[in-house]
């Protein structure tokens, strides 16, 4: 019974793989609407910007990107908690996946909702709060579902820059023990249940927005 | 005692109008009194569809002038396809209403919400007042009953009559209707053209309507016009143009719809 005795380790780099990946999935949803926004409603300027910013975190390696943030940045003065680089990098990367899901929900949205809209008189920033962003967001939702999960896993690549997440705590025992069937099954447990109750968590933000907005199939009478 | 004719509301002076290659409006003339009833008729493409979406400023025009109730929807200053400002456009837009071939409710709003969404958010409207001038509204539709439904559970005609209802809750001068009965089944068209029946005694209200139902057309206009390769080609009261039109495009395109 040795796989007992690694649980509380485990534990504690699950809870910190947790709180990265809920943060990050926070504040990466944040940088995926700001900056799918603006490629769609912004200026040429804005839109180029929040293009750019898309394409550099997108088309490199996530790997690098925490390197890059954790061991190249304080070279020039700039340097963070492991933690807080971690959260931030993370949700650069997935906001950068996140801003496509969200341009490209925005851009389905019908061309006759935006005359409707302008027919009614609706200024810009009117028609995006309530007429297409709730419509969009419908659509949205599997695919930040997705996002999501793979934010998950994806954090397991902070324990490259020591932060004792639960892939570095798994990594940290199975030194001590050279019990890798044991330490990595376990480890592989732990990420499913996290992404089960993401999931779960997920369906039920999912359905919120649904609710919100609305589309029911059956009538009622 | 002599009468002079009023100002026009809509004035189209040498209007064109140009996809590309193709020019849709050509050197385009056209005026309509405050209150009448027009319809425009004529073969698809002839510029029809595009002379209410130019006034709804849905599309921009390269040539010539156009005033609605004395105003210009260019500026001297103005930049982007319209010539003009966005707030300048919003006070254009203040006094049209439009009313769309495939109705275009918003499907994540209740009807009394679609109706009631502009009156609050553009106009300012309390909730309270906009709701009260809804239910008087979707009642002239025949659609109380139906103010917490969703489009996707009413029929095209009922849409159809819940987009009017809609469109004059902002209390419009102008009420364009582009096409309101194509999409519709047959047996839903007739539920439609009796709410915008009722809309022609409305005596202050301007309507622009384009349509194919030529026995509608005849019925409530005080004047139409036949379109053709982006002209007026021939114009006049329902009656003459119907018994007795001179030009022979006009008796060509009458012969085939009317069969």
């Amino acid at each position: 019974m040795e796989w007992i005795s690694y649980l509380p380790s485990l534990g504690r780099g699950a809870l910190v793989t947790a709180s990265i990946t809920l943060a990050a999935i926070a504040l990466g949803g944040a940088a995926a609407f700001v900056a799918g926004i603006a490629r769609v409603e912004g200026g040429r300027i804005v839109a180029t910007l929040a293009l750019c910013y898309t394409e550099l975190f997108r088309g490199t390696s996530l790997l690098v990107q925490l390197f890059w943030f954790y061991y190249a940045l304080p070279l020039v003065g700039i340097s963070f908690e492991p933690v807080t680089t971690g959260i931030v990098v993370l949700a650069l990367h997935v906001g950068a996946y996140g801003s496509e899901i969200v341009r490209g929900a925005l851009a389905s949205v019908a061309q006759q909702q935006h005359e409707a809209a302008r027919a009614l008189n609706f200024g810009r920033m009117q028609t995006l709060l309530h007429i297409t962003l709730p419509q969009a967001l419908v659509e949205m939702m599997p695919a930040f579902g997705n996002l999501a999960i793979e934010t998950l896993k994806l954090s397991s690549l902070v324990s490259l820059i020591s932060i004792a997440d639960l892939t570095f705590r798994a990594q940290s025992i199975r030194n001590l023990t050279l019990d890798s069937t044991t330490v990595y099954t376990l480890t592989l447990l732990g990420y499913f249940l996290m992404s089960l109750v993401l999931m779960g968590l997920m369906r039920l933000l999912e359905r919120l927005v649904r609710r919100g907005a609305a589309f029911p199939r059956a009538a009622h009478s | 005692m002599t009468q002079t004719a009023p100002a026009p509301i809509i004035a189209f002076d040498r209007v064109t109008k140009r996809f590309g290659a193709l020019t849709v409006l050509d050197d385009f003339n056209f005026t309509v009194a405050p209150g009448e009833k027009v319809t425009l008729i004529g073969p698809s493409g002839s510029g029809k569809s595009t002379v209410l979406r130019i006034l709804m400023t849905l599309e921009p025009f390269q040539e010539g002038t156009l005033t609605l109730a004395g105003m210009s929807y260019q500026q001297p200053n103005g930049t982007g396809p319209f010539k003009a400002g966005e707030r300048h456009l919003r006070q254009i837009r203040s006094h049209v209403g439009m009313v769309f071939q495939s109705f275009n409710l918003f499907p994540h709003m209740s009807v009394m919400r679609n109706v009631v969404e502009a009156p609050v958010r553009v106009l300012g409207l309390s909730r309270a007042e906009a709701e009260c001038r809804a239910v008087d509204l979707l009642a002239l539709v025949g659609l109380a009953d139906k103010k917490d439904h969703f489009p996707a559970q009413l029929s095209g005609g009922q849409q159809q009559r819940v987009a009017i209802a809609r469109a004059l809750a902002m209390r419009p001068r102008v009420l364009l209707f582009d096409e309101p009965t194509s999409a519709l089944d047959p047996q839903l068209v007739g539920e439609v053209l009796s709410v915008i029946r009722s809309l022609a005694h409305e005596h202050d209200l301007t309507m622009l309507l384009v349509t194919h139902e030529m026995r509608f057309a005849r019925e409530v206009s005080d004047r139409v016009c036949f379109f053709d390769k982006g002209r007026i080609c021939e114009q006049g009261a329902p009656d003459q143009i119907f018994t007795n039109p001179q030009q022979p495009r006009t008796r060509e395109f009458l012969a085939s719809v009317l069969g």
